[in-house]
């Protein structure tokens, strides 16, 4: 059986003239990975972004587990609002943003003890168990400048998992590594995805994306131009777009 | 150079000091205050304190601050308002510092990494609880050396209520000068003095500096 889960509705964005975002639907169901390919500029990191409010879009509904997201409120009640329902979406950011004047627990602990009224213990057992889930325990009580780029990362997925999220959204989280830690971080998502995380990734990492998403949207110029299972996507795309941006992706990186 | 006369009067030279001092921490305490308030309300939500905010700055980094001082301490009565001359000094001196001090917690505040307040705005925190736990306590960190400088052209501006007859290091050089006509040493230690102050002050604000940074 299967639910929509994540749903996004007639979404559209515009920057003043610029149309970022034009008529795009997408539903995720429980537990499905969802990878967003595309060149820079096609509005793939926007739409992510348009899930959780930080960059809301201009019109169109974004709706998680049957709560509209992005719900037109008086301004007090929609702050209220957003700050409840992004609890439920953890996301992961391609430069990490840890804080760095709080230690791996400090960054762990910050949200759950401030908006989930753990107690000090209860906040211990959590840190240990996210960290001990990404590899990371000894690092408990490091500062985020004494970490690795993949360290770095599998924290800040630590900490966006310790607040037990419904979705998680991943926005180039191995874009700014070196090509030698992006494996690390690799693993640690596709463990998530073996739990049957929800996810939604933007990525340019097509061998990731095919092993791990059961879904592959090509965006383009603000519109979805293509999705699929990642075997018709990558092997078999139907549109002439999808080919060049894959030629074009394979020979820059490569194969 | 008259060193009998220097070692006759520096004793008055050095309560002189101590008025300055005295000055120089009271006013600091108001513009940090004024400061704090004048950042907060130019960053607001509402167009009513922002404009309030972007106001206090204009006005008072757009006009001498002996003008200011000048309106306060004689310009005052006139509207009701009676202070005696070391009030009217650092009322008047740390209002005008404190929109120095409120552009410098700003620029602080915004050279914070955005990403900082997206990571934890993304995670539910309000505005007002990323301010205090992830955005403020890095911005103090950035703001120790500027609001550093600010503090310096505090005490040396504080020279400036000598003209509304402050008795402290300037107005009692310009005493000495008067009954014994001699101003390079009279001057001369005046300035020495500021200059001792400065100097500790200064390493004092590097101290802080170094015990904030970031591990």
């Amino acid at each position: 059986m299967t639910t929509s889960f994540v749903k996004i509705k007639n979404a559209a964005k515009s920057f003043g003239n610029l149309q970022v975002l034009k008529d795009i639907n997408l539903t995720v169901d429980r537990g499905q990975i969802v990878a967003i390919i595309g060149p820079s500029g096609s509005g793939k990191s926007t739409l992510l972004r348009a899930i959780n409010e930080l960059d809301p879009l201009t019109s169109g509904e974004v709706w998680l587990e049957g709560v509209q997201i992005n719900r037109h409120l008086p301004p007090r009640q929609y702050e209220a609002h957003v700050n409840q329902v992004r609890q439920d979406i953890g996301m992961v950011f391609q430069h990490f943003n840890l804080f760095p004047h709080l230690t791996v627990r400090g960054n762990i602990t910050l949200a759950p003890r401030m908006l989930k009224g753990l107690t000090e213990a209860q906040a211990n057992a959590l840190v240990e168990e996210q960290l001990t889930k990404v590899g990371l325990l000894e690092k408990i009580d490091e500062y985020p400048s004494r970490l690795s780029g993949g360290q770095k990362q599998r924290v800040a997925i630590a900490r966006a998992l310790a607040m037990k999220p419904k979705v998680m959204l991943f926005d180039e989280a191995t874009s700014a590594l070196d090509p030698e830690l992006v494996e690390e971080v690799n693993m640690v998502m596709k463990q998530l995805a073996d739990e049957h995380m929800t996810m939604i990734i933007v990525t340019h990492e097509m061998d990731f994306a095919a092993s791990v998403c059961d879904r592959v949207l090509f965006m383009d110029q603000g519109v979805v131009v293509e999705e699929g299972p990642p075997s018709v996507i990558f092997q078999n795309p139907v549109e002439e777009r999808t080919r060049n941006f894959l030629r074009k992706h394979l020979a820059r990186n490569g194969g | 150079m008259d060193t009998e006369l220097i070692l006759r009067v520096y004793p008055f030279f050095l309560q002189a000091a101590v008025v300055t001092i005295q000055l120089s921490i009271l006013t600091t305490i108001l513009g940090l205050t004024c400061g704090a308030l004048g950042a907060a309300a130019r960053m607001s939500r509402s167009w009513v304190l922002r404009a309030i905010g972007a106001t206090y700055v204009s006005i008072f980094r757009g006009t001498p601050a002996l003008i200011q001082l000048f309106i306060l301490y004689f310009g005052g009565p006139q509207i009701g308002i009676q202070l005696d001359a070391f009030e009217a000094g650092v009322i008047g001196l740390g209002v005008n510092i404190g929109a120095y001090m409120a552009e410098t917690m700003r620029g602080a505040i915004e050279s914070v990494d955005k990403g900082q307040r997206e990571a934890a705005r993304t995670m539910g925190l309000s505005r007002a609880q990323a301010m205090r736990k992830v955005i403020l306590p890095q911005a103090m960190r950035l703001m120790i050396r500027p609001l550093g400088v600010n503090i310096n052209a505090l005490i040396k501006g504080t020279a400036l209520v000598a003209a509304i007859s402050v008795v402290e290091l300037t107005y009692t050089a310009q005493r000495y000068i008067g009954s014994t006509y001699k101003p390079f040493e009279m001057f001369l230690l005046s300035g020495a003095l500021y200059m001792i102050i400065i100097y500790v002050v200064g390493i004092g604000i590097a101290w802080l500096d170094r015990k904030a940074r970031i591990t």
